[in-house]
């Protein structure tokens, strides 16, 4: 559970887990295990076509979530079910706890529910003297420990079995072997069988409230909840207001995404339909007495919301913690409240309130892992940056990036500070091309990557002398040189000039673009980044050019993405952002797919090449395949086993987060190094900012260049 | 009939793929020889029919009533449960249709018949309002299934018109199973029998 007061303590206790062994080990088996997992399980199905119609279903529900209430209702009663609607965590609490009393229950047992996490429903009862017990083994592993979750379908994944069979050997009072896993789990189940069998009251979640029957839907693989809805006399399930769906068809398409995006199973062992009270030997009546309490917390206002509605999409299939390469750092407790991953930092912001959001939100690498295998299509990155922004704009904005805002606002004045910074870090980068001595403003966290100095000359000013002339031109493009490349790494973009030459590309470089504005977004500084958006609309005539290619995939892929979205679309502007919007290329498509650069162009040398895809040109622009090809056609190939995991550097991210970020680093390099490959290749300037770095400061034998500094040195 | 051939093998490889043995049988009498016999060569596990913590003796004749172990098979109609106790007592095996809740802490054998099958999972589809059934695939060691071939439906969509006039007709309570009970909560390490069965096996039965 993590509560840190300030983004001070909350580093700190990210640096603590940074410093867990197992955890790291732990955490980084299971991030390789689970993408091969889940590619097997969705092989040979239309991936993308299923979770479009999970959030076609989900949205349909989520927009009739108070018809489908008065309708489930309606039929749940007439089974004999009580129905009862929550608004708040508290009331849910109190309903949960008044049933036990009424009941004359003292000892009750639980099946896994995170909407019972959300309402801390343990700690309530277990104030009013009521026992609790949870039956899940990872959750009762943690409710002994007293632990939240780390995980929402593993909760227990930061423990290792020693620490496993030490707490068993405490709860049973015998000695217990930990190295058998196999043994502990039936210590389990020894000891919570006596506890279904004393129990008074079940209480269980539902991963489905079918509208049409009045019936709850839940997924187990252990079977708890089977036990927990049919061995005691009083049964409660708390379910948030999210899982009504109108029918049963619609749960089953759920169903066939959930359990195959969260464990790679294709569906679990136990699938549990419950319409109305069962037979219960264990009630005087001989029938069970049956209570659903609806959770609110927001959801209903959380519903109407245009932006933020698809929050409810989720199914807890906990698959944006799986591939999130923060969280394989740093675990669950550091990436969540309550809610855990991607999803957690935006719930947490909704369920739990601003105070506990308000660090972890800054904790997203934007590399766009988790929105690529949500198994309902949310949009999470871009939420989480739409949370960061409204907690701004509710505490007020840092003074450093309100000032770094209004400088970049005026790319005159931007542009002025980069090239007085050139001036300013002489005395510190000699001829080296790094700086070699952090300046004071850089903590020696820091100090993992060589940072390189910014040019001496920006691209901007060496434009003309560069500029190809071209007669009668195939293809007229504009070229989208991004900060990076424009002050630090011109080189790249004269590399790209070369790459392209003979193929009748004439290009431009309109000199008023400014930054993109992704890291004005990544500060929750919406304004200012709509602000330089509508300046790069203005700057770039779309109309003008077949293309607009950009060297940097980050720039890419927000110009592309972002900007239709952040400029109004029913203005003028809005409408040039999607004319704009459509001619951005990235260098690698254009290079391949466009003026398709052959074979014979290049001279093949004998040096192994290998790729890191960047997170915002393998996810956010999909392209996956033309740097592929072009590496075959100018080079050895040798792909890396985590060829799209983030590298690291997310922008402003590495700036505040840098332990991490180097952490993160070290594994993307040293899966470089396991290829044996004389060469990475990458798309990205900040990328190869952060490997080229990283590589320098390690003394790593592979060199890392543009994937135009590549092309232009291999061509004949 | 190829098609439902190709069903039939569908569902067995998925099943399998899960950990579930899968055997066809002929007749429901052979479900009957297969699960007593099973029954008969397995160590209990639970607590079941072990009192007092000493196992039940070894090759030393018939067992009492008492250390017998027990089969549960509530879903039974009075003429094939006649047949099935017939059969398990000759295998030193005790059959009950009633009373699980006085043997909440286990019972060797779980014997059911399901109503369908589902290829696409290997899954089973059980229809258990009754208490004694569902208790049945819960507390057992070995649950024994018997699925009718003609019961198996591609995927769980094609049965969305059975299980939605199940659903109505409340109560009710209906249980997809595939594959033993299952977690993998202590260091991602798959471990079977965590609360339900340790072991699932299903008897495709053909159909004459």
């Amino acid at each position: 559970m993590q509560k840190a007061e300030n983004i001070k303590k909350y580093k700190r206790e990210v640096d603590g887990a940074l410093a867990n062994d197992f955890l790291r080990l732990a955490m980084d088996k299971f991030a390789v295990a689970y993408r091969g997992s889940r590619e097997n399980v969705f092989s040979g199905m239309d991936v993308n076509g299923i979770i479009a119609e999970v959030a076609g279903a989900k949205d349909a529900a989520i927009a009739r979530m108070d018809e489908l209430y008065e309708l489930f209702k309606q039929n749940a009663e007439k089974a004999g079910i009580t129905v009862h609607l929550a608004e708040t965590a508290l009331e849910a609490n109190e309903i949960i706890c008044k049933i036990a009393k009424d009941n004359d229950v003292s000892k009750i047992i639980k099946s896994k529910s995170m909407t019972a996490e959300e309402t801390l429903l343990n700690h309530h009862l277990e104030a009013n003297d009521l026992e609790v017990t949870e039956t899940d083994l990872g959750e009762w592993i943690i409710q002994l420990r007293h632990e939240g979750p780390s995980h929402m379908v593993m909760p227990a994944i930061h423990l290792s079995r020693n620490q496993v069979g030490e707490l068993f050997t405490d709860v049973t009072g015998k000695q217990q072997p930990s190295e058998d896993i196999d043994h502990l789990v039936k210590v389990a189940r020894q000891q919570l069988r006596q506890k279904f069998i004393e129990a008074d009251m079940g209480i269980s979640g539902a991963n489905f409230a079918l509208a049409d029957t009045g019936t709850l839907g839940i997924i187990t693989n252990e079977g708890n909840a089977r036990l927990v809805t049919t061995l005691p006399r009083v049964h409660v399930a708390l379910v948030g207001l999210e899982k009504l769906m109108p029918t049963l068809h619609d749960a089953l398409t759920v169903n066939r995404v959930l359990p195959r995006n969260a464990t790679g199973q294709a569906i679990t062992s136990y699938v549990t339909w419950i319409s109305g009270p069962n037979e219960c030997k264990a009630d005087a009546t001989g029938r069970k007495q049956m209570h659903i309490v609806f959770l609110d917390n927001g959801r209903r206002k959380l519903a109407k919301d245009p932006v933020f509605s698809q929050v409810l999409r989720c199914v807890r299939c906990g698959a944006c913690a799986n591939v999130c390469p923060v969280y394989r750092m740093v675990g669950g407790h550091q990436m969540g409240h309550i809610y855990i991953g991607a999803i957690g930092l935006i719930m947490t912001y909704f369920f739990h309130g601003r105070d506990k959001a308000k660090n972890l939100v800054q904790n997203c690498i934007n590399c766009g892992a988790c929105k690529s295998v949500c198994a309902a299509g949310i949009d999470l990155p871009g939420l989480i940056k739409e949370v960061h922004a409204r907690i701004l704009d509710e505490t007020g904005h840092p003074l450093t990036s309100v000032m770094l805002s209004k400088v970049m606002q005026s790319r005159e004045l931007f542009h002025r500070f980069l090239r007085y910074a050139s001036f300013a870090q002489k005395p510190v980068v000699g001829k080296t091309g790094y700086i070699r001595h952090l300046p004071m403003i850089f903590a020696r966290e820091h100090d993992f990557k060589a940072i390189p100095a910014i040019a001496e000359r920006p691209f901007r000013e060496i434009w003309e002398s560069v500029r190809p002339s071209v007669e009668n031109p195939r293809y007229r493009v504009a070229l989208f040189s991004g900060c990076v490349q424009d002050f630090v790494y011109p080189e790249q973009l004269v590399a790209g000039l070369q790459a392209m030459a003979g193929h009748g590309v004439a290009v431009d470089f309109p000199m008023d673009q400014n930054c993109c504005g992704l890291p004005l977004q990544m500060m929750g500084e919406k304004s200012a980044a709509r602000e330089v958006a509508a300046q790069n609309v203005a700057a770039i005539d779309p109309d003008q050019y077949d293309y607009i290619v950009t060297l940097c995939a980050s720039c890419a892929s927000h110009l592309k993405n972002a900007y239709p979205k952040i400029l109004d679309p029913d203005s003028i502007a809005g409408t040039k952002a999607k004319q704009f919007s459509d001619k951005i290329i990235s260098f690698s498509s254009f290079m391949n797919d466009v003026i398709q650069v052959r074979q014979d162009e290049f001279t093949r040398s004998d040096e192994t090449v290998t790729y890191h895809a960047p997170c915002h040109l393998c996810r956010g622009l999909g392209v996956k395949d033309a740097p592929h090809e072009l590496i075959q056609k100018a080079g050895v190939f040798a792909p890396a086993q985590e060829e799209e995991t983030c590298c690291g550097f997310g922008g402003t991210y590495s700036g505040k987060f840098p332990q991490i970020s180097k952490e993160i680093l070290n594994r993307k390099l040293d899966d470089v190094k396991q290829t044996g490959a004389d060469i990475l290749v990458t798309e990205c300037p900040g990328c190869v900012m952060q490997l080229r770095g990283g590589a320098e400061k390690r003394c790593d034998s592979f060199r890392v260049l543009h994937m135009a500094e590549f092309l232009a040195k291999q061509r004949k | 009939m190829d098609n439902s051939k190709n069903i039939c093998s569908i569902f067995s490889e998925k099943a399998k793929a899960v950990s579930a043995v899968v055997t066809k049988v002929p007749t429901i009498q052979a479900a009957f020889e297969y699960a007593a016999d099973l029954c008969r060569q397995n160590d209990p596990v639970s607590g079941q029919a072990v009192k007092n913590g000493t196992p039940p003796p070894q090759n030393q004749g018939p067992r009492s009533v008492e250390t017998q172990k027990i089969v549960a098979a509530p879903g039974l109609d009075s003429g094939l449960y006649a047949e099935f106790e017939k059969i398990c007592g000759a295998n030193d095996l005790t059959l009950t249709n009633k009373g699980l809740r006085d043997h909440l802490t286990g019972v060797a054998m779980g014997f059911t018949i399901a109503d369908y099958g589902i290829a696409e999972t290997g899954t089973l589809v059980i229809n258990c309002p009754s208490e004694e059934l569902r208790l049945s695939t819960m507390i057992c060691d070995i649950h024994v299934a018997v699925l009718p071939m003609s019961r198996i439906r591609k995927s769980a969509y094609d049965l969305e018109p059975e299980l939605t006039k199940m659903f109505k007709n409340s109560p009710d309570y209906t249980s997809f199973i595939t594959g033993a009970s299952r977690t993998a909560d202590i260091e991602r390490v798959l471990a079977l029998g965590v609360h339900g069965p340790l072991e699932l096996h299903i008897l495709l039965m053909e159909e004459k």
